[in-house]
């Protein structure tokens, strides 16, 4: 892959409201987009046709979750302990540096020159496509979705399609220039041509790398979930797996996954299953015929202990990655994944992005939410999402000598200017004397309101108080005579 | 200090004075809404099967050999791989043995390193077991072992599945318990719940992305 081009998504050159208003005047991916949705959100509907069985399923995974993060060191402990005794070779990284490091240690020890990728949101965070790249090792990614938008320099633009925000005649137009391949609109041609090209790409990796769904301490198991049969031929095929996931994917026992497996794929894509649950507890056994010499684990921090840190914050973490929030989100599905910038898009993408990068470089996230409440209300894991996004507000005007520090990069929308205007405002509010005069003054001088004021009269008419205050009219009324009514 | 070292001692740190959540796993929730009269976990996994485009074929025990020659004959298949040191891969042999006109059979009986090219390249279907099914989901059980290696059941483009109709299951939970799979699991284990597919594109499902574009099943109903 040319490594010189750069990754468009990956240029924050213009701020998040200037991504979004691009978006939003872009009428094929704003198409591209409100049929996917409608779509996944109907799928969705269908496989949850039990209320009450969704509604119990969905506390289930809300306390599974939370058990496992309630003992998440104890956790990491048995995972890495049983792992290793599984023959797994356990790596921890702080950083998305180490990590990359790891992963770079592990293709220099056995010289490899081509690394074959299934679908891993984990080694996105860690941009590692870019970073062997320049390193002179081929990273492909082998999912479907994945293996389009790599093709055309792009970033995933939802986590579980990839390539959504494209229809078959742009991926037609794209495999006719890079692939050379006659123009065709046919999705069954088009993913032939795809399985045709990356069949030789599993077959002559050096490397395989996923990602991990659950993994599971009690046995020391990895689980991988799949549609396509990338994430088998990934973990199977070369002579060495690297997985890497975050610290928080670890759940306590293997009966966990069952309630958490229907969740997110009845969630994600409306189906009962993937088509392949893959669980991996180690490397090819003595006398086994296949399957890698070596699996390795690498379990990524990256602003995760940051928002576990915190027990309201904490909860970000309880999340399967199934991508309804997304899916059910009116802004995300008016401006489709790119407009965020970052790895994570949509609801869950403003919650987890600002522990991943630090607030300071998202501010925008989490005022961009109506805050309509859809994404806590399908999360299958019962994030309240809404709530967090409030939280994050506060964090995101916290004054700078504020003794709580919650996260890297809170403070930055901080304005003494905005501070005093509500200080002044609670105060008035607080008291009736001052309420009287405010009211007085606001109704008498009314006319004065300017036609403009700043952002808000942008789309709205300016605010015009009322001739006569609700108070104002309430007493009037009390004093006319009885029976006037 | 290491990352481990530091990342633990974070959270170890977060935790302080917190006590863990007790586990009240309602296992009522994960198998009450899945629960199948005997005589119906066939017809629902056939029913999930199919909707996956998964072939299913009911056999007997006594001619389950005959009825794969048949559907490797009518696929014009120019091989057959299986696992000869498995009972069902003996009883396809000795079928073979028998009919000369049959498809040469291969055996998967040495190392990948070995024959990858020819198995990527030269192998167009597969044979193997399975340790059961779920009814609830419509998935195979496969659990890859020395004699039946992992990527018979994902490399050749046919992938022969053999069900005993005795060894469905009503759902995932319960497969876990029964088989006791807490307690060991193999290298890899899979529920594999139909031939590969994706919807990458638009969302329009195409069938055949990576693994096999074909999954047939025999189910074995007096087995």
């Amino acid at each position: 892959m040319n490594t010189q081009t750069r990754i468009p998504a990956l240029e924050i050159e213009e701020d998040f409201r200037a991504r979004a208003h691009e978006a939003l005047g872009d009428p094929q991916l704003r198409g591209n987009f409100r049929r996917a949705m409608d779509s996944l959100m109907t799928k969705r509907a269908a496989a949850f046709s039990d209320p009450e069985e969704r509604e119990d399923l969905r506390s289930l995974g809300n306390a599974i979750r939370a058990r496992a993060l309630s003992k998440l060191p104890e956790l990491l402990e048995q995972l890495d302990r049983n792992l290793t005794r599984n023959g797994v070779q356990v790596h921890w990284a702080e950083t998305i540096e180490e990590a990359n490091a790891i992963v770079l240690g592990i293709v220099n020890a056995h010289s490899a020159r081509q690394v074959i990728k299934g679908k891993s949101m984990v080694s996105e965070e860690m941009e590692m496509n870019d970073f062997l790249g320049e390193r002179g090792v081929e990273c492909l990614e082998a999912d479907m979705g994945e293996y389009i938008v790599q093709m055309d320099h792009e970033k995933p633009s939802h986590i579980i399609m990839p390539a959504i925000h494209k229809n078959a005649g742009q991926v037609g137009k794209l495999f006719h220039e890079k692939l050379g391949v006659d123009y065709t609109t046919d999705v069954d041609q088009l993913i032939q041509i795809g399985r045709r090209v990356l069949r030789q790409k599993f077959f002559e990796a050096d490397i395989g790398v996923s990602g991990v769904n659950f993994a599971v301490a009690e046995t020391g198991t990895l689980l991988l979930v799949e549609n396509e049969g990338n994430g088998r031929m990934v973990t199977g095929v070369p002579p060495v797996h690297i997985a890497v996931t975050g610290i928080e994917k670890v759940v306590e026992n293997l009966r966990d996954t069952v309630p958490l497996l229907s969740l997110l794929t009845r969630s994600a894509l409306g189906i009962p299953i993937t088509t392949y649950v893959n669980m991996i507890s180690g490397p090819r056994q003595p006398g086994e015929l296949d399957g890698p010499q070596e699996v390795h684990l690498v379990l990524l921090d990256n602003g995760r202990s940051q928002a576990f840190a915190d027990s309201e914050l904490r909860q970000t973490l309880n999340c399967i990655r199934c991508g309804a929030c997304m899916n059910h989100c009116p802004v995300y599905t008016r401006i489709g994944g790119h407009a965020y910038g970052e790895v994570y898009p949509g609801p869950i993408g403003k919650i987890i992005t600002p522990h991943l990068v630090g607030l300071a470089k998202v501010p925008d996230h989490p005022s961009a939410s109506s805050l309509c409440g859809a994404c806590g209300e399908v999360c299958p894991v019962k994030i309240p999402i809404p709530a967090l996004l409030r939280r994050l507000r506060e964090e995101n005007v916290k004054a700078p000598d504020s003794p709580h520090q919650a996260m890297r990069g809170q403070g930055s929308k901080y304005s003494r200017k905005e501070r005093f205007i509500w200080n002044a405002w609670a105060r008035l509010n607080r008291s009736p004397a001052l309420y009287r005069v405010f009211g007085f003054l606001a109704t008498r001088l009314r006319n004065l309101v300017p036609n403009s004021v700043g952002p808000w009269t942008q789309n709205h008419s300016a605010p015009k108080p009322a001739p006569r205050s609700l108070h104002e009219m309430a007493r009037e009324h009390l004093h006319k005579p009885s029976g006037d009514l | 200090m290491s990352a481990k070292h530091n990342i633990l001692a974070k959270l170890r740190g977060s935790l302080a004075g917190t006590t863990p959540i007790a586990d009240n796993f309602n296992e009522a929730l994960v198998t009450e809404p899945w629960r199948y009269a005997p005589e119906q976990r066939l017809a629902q996994l056939r029913k999930l099967m199919e909707a996956v485009h998964t072939e299913i074929h009911l056999c007997s025990e006594q001619d389950w050999p005959r009825r794969l020659a048949e559907q490797v004959q009518a696929r014009q298949l120019l091989s057959l791989l299986i696992a000869p040191g498995t009972a069902h891969g003996q009883r396809v042999s000795e079928h073979w043995a028998l009919h000369p006109e049959l498809p040469p059979l291969k055996a998967y009986d040495r190392p990948i390193e070995q024959w990858k090219a020819e198995l990527f390249n030269d192998t167009p279907a597969s044979f193997t077991g399975t340790l059961g099914a779920i009814a609830a989901t419509g998935s195979l059980i496969i659990w890859p072992t020395p004699q039946e290696p992992r990527l018979m059941s994902l490399v050749p483009p046919v992938h022969f599945a053999l069900l005993k109709a005795s060894e469905i299951y009503d759902n995932l939970y319960e497969v876990q318990q029964r088989q006791k799979w807490a307690s060991g699991m193999p290298t890899n284990a899979l529920l594999v719940s139909g031939p590969s597919k994706t919807a990458d594109i638009e969302q329009v499902l195409a069938y055949g992305a990576h693994g096999p574009k074909d999954l047939v099943v025999l189910i074995l109903e007096d087995a």
